[in-house]
């Protein structure tokens, strides 16, 4: 069974060559942790993303690996430098099958 | 009637009074247990350990920001910057993030590349009890380097029920 959600990248669209660029993606996602009770007692199983995949014309430039302490719908804040024209792509991979991608274009003059 | 009523009443506070006795016993004991407090600690270690491997760890170059006191434990913003030049040959290969009071101290791992440009990154985490926070910074040299922040929680996550 696969899974996915709705996610966000809010970064520029054009930037100079060499420049520190800052982004930010959101997934939402509830990320429950495995450590929360039911009103029965019963344990809820964790279900949490796990990876954070970012890749710039195909190469990787960050990646981030997520544990329960994650608050839910999680937001990462991260830079890279503007190199060259081209796509951003993005993945997010977690428990149950959760998949879910999301890419920007970037100008780079 | 007044003589009547009188006995019983005073038997049902005496007996309040203890069990209310008890139940705060019980209370402070839960508070002030040095046990579980040693055993968290001690999770932080192993998992510091783990991602050092014995090596020694230097104090600086890692600046943590979390609010020094949070109201709700649940979605806390944490933001953590290393000094380096980010060069081919000198920059930050990955930052690890561990909270000593969580139930599962690690909250999360980034690795970054030379291509990141600055090693700033920013994220919502979840604290469950008042802690010091550590990041440790894995230098692509070897080398890790340390900081850490202490906050105030008064609403822990991961504790309510649903």
């Amino acid at each position: 069974m696969s899974k996915t959600s709705r996610t966000a990248i809010t970064m520029p669209a054009q930037a100079k060559k060499g420049s520190i660029i800052e982004i930010r993606a959101i997934a939402q996602h509830d990320m429950e942790s495995g450590f929360r009770y039911t009103e029965g007692g019963k344990i809820i199983p964790r279900d949490i993303i796990r990876t954070f995949i970012c890749t710039y014309n195909q190469v990787e430039v960050f990646k981030a690996d997520f544990y329960p302490g994650i608050g839910a719908n999680p937001l990462i804040i991260f830079t890279t430098i503007a190199t060259e024209t081209g796509v951003l792509e993005f993945k997010w991979s977690g428990d149950d099958g959760y998949e879910a991608t999301n890419q920007a274009r970037i100008t780079v003059s | 009637m007044k003589v009547i009523m009188h006995p019983p009443t005073i038997q049902s506070r005496r007996l309040w009074l203890t069990r209310f006795k008890n139940m705060s016993f019980l209370l402070a004991g839960a508070w002030f247990s040095p046990l579980t407090v040693f055993a968290k600690k001690e999770d932080a270690a192993i998992a510091i350990q783990a991602i050092t491997g014995g090596t020694k760890i230097n104090q600086g170059r890692v600046t943590l920001v979390i609010p020094p006191l949070v109201e709700n434990g649940n979605l806390v913003v944490l933001k953590v910057s290393v000094q380096s030049p980010m060069t081919a040959t000198d920059y930050v290969k990955a930052i690890h993030v561990i909270a000593e009071g969580n139930p599962l101290p690690n909250i999360f791992t980034a690795y970054l590349t030379p291509r990141s440009g600055s090693a700033n990154i920013t994220t919502r985490v979840r604290l469950a009890d008042s802690q010091t926070v550590w990041a440790i910074a894995q230098m692509s040299n070897g080398s890790f380097w340390q900081g850490s922040a202490e906050t105030l929680v008064t609403l822990s996550a991961c504790t309510e029920a649903i």
